[in-house]
């Protein structure tokens, strides 16, 4: 189980680093895409069938909205990237040491914190339940919900999907909003 | 032990993503790379081996389930994830109509 997870999590690395490097937007967005798809299948491994169902519905939509953004303006912009290759190197050198640099210390950062949690988790496969133990027990009693974790979204933690679906009002709200309004010229 | 280092390096990847990128569409791929390493992350914690999903059936084998609140909290992540990105992409389509490119190193003016 292990073994076939972590062969899983090496090609959506694979597929990570290759979508920061692609020259082109498309195959970055399609890479993209692979480290999604790997994700459902990997919810599917850890038994999650929901969670499975609605990444593979999210990450079809968000796929299919970015490439609506950059269809029209993927070639431009390669051409704008070379021609500045050219231009300006050693000014771009500086940026992008200082950039990794950024990365190397908030990496150091997020490792201490990495370290500290690792240990005092239990190791992969020998979780303990403990709050949700009063769940799986009680849910169809209580809920009369077959699902468990419908029953915990739906009954045991409502009002955690009310603000759920508050921020997606909020969100289409918001889209709505930038997307009408003229900008100044 | 392994599968959760092999997380925390999707993570990193997506960091670098974030902090390193100039074109826009870029960081907002590292944002979501970012944002399934966490996901897979927290799915990964309440996994037991040999546990069945959190499905009640009839003809249920006296089995662990697997823990269902982590998988609930991931559910709600999901859509919030979502909407976000979707804003992300609202102000992308913006910024490309009003500047014509994608780099951020030529979005300088911030008049509306």
């Amino acid at each position: 189980m292990e073994l076939t997870l972590s062969i899983l999590l090496v090609f959506m690395i694979i597929g990570a680093v290759y979508a920061l490097f692609a020259r082109d937007l498309l195959s970055a967005l399609i890479s993209c895409g692979i480290v999604g798809y790997g994700l459902v299948i990997c919810f599917l491994l850890l038994k999650a069938p929901d969670l499975a169902i609605v990444q593979i519905v999210v990450e079809t939509v968000t796929l299919i909205i970015m490439v609506a953004v950059i269809l029209d303006s993927t070639r431009q912009d390669l051409r704008e990237k070379i021609v500045h290759n050219e231009r300006g190197t050693h000014f771009i050198n500086a940026k992008y040491v200082f950039n990794v640099l950024t990365v190397v210390i908030l990496a150091l950062f997020f490792l201490f914190f990495f370290n500290q949690a690792i240990g005092r988790l239990e190791p992969f496969g020998t979780h303990v339940t403990r709050m949700a133990s009063a769940y799986v027990g009680d849910a169809a009693i209580k809920t009369g919900s077959a699902n468990l974790v419908t029953g915990v979204l739906f009954d045991f933690r409502a009002y955690d999907t009310l603000g759920e679906a508050t921020i997606l009002f909020t969100a289409v709200v918001g889209v709505l909003t930038i997307l009408r309004i003229k900008g100044r010229k | 032990m392994i599968v959760f280092i092999l997380c925390f390096i999707l993570f990193l990847v997506g960091l670098f993503g974030i902090l390193t990128s100039r074109n826009i569409i870029k960081i907002i791929i590292g944002l979501s790379i970012m944002e399934f390493s966490v996901y897979l992350f927290l799915v990964l914690i309440g996994y037991i081996e040999n546990g069945q999903a959190p499905i009640i059936t009839k003809d249920m084998i006296n089995l662990p389930v697997v823990d269902p609140l982590p998988q609930a909290m991931v559910l709600t992540a999901i859509v919030i994830g979502l909407a976000t990105k979707s804003m992300l992409m609202a102000i992308a389509i913006r910024l490309y109509k009003k500047f014509k490119t994608f780099d951020i190193r030529k979005i300088t003016s911030l008049k509306g």
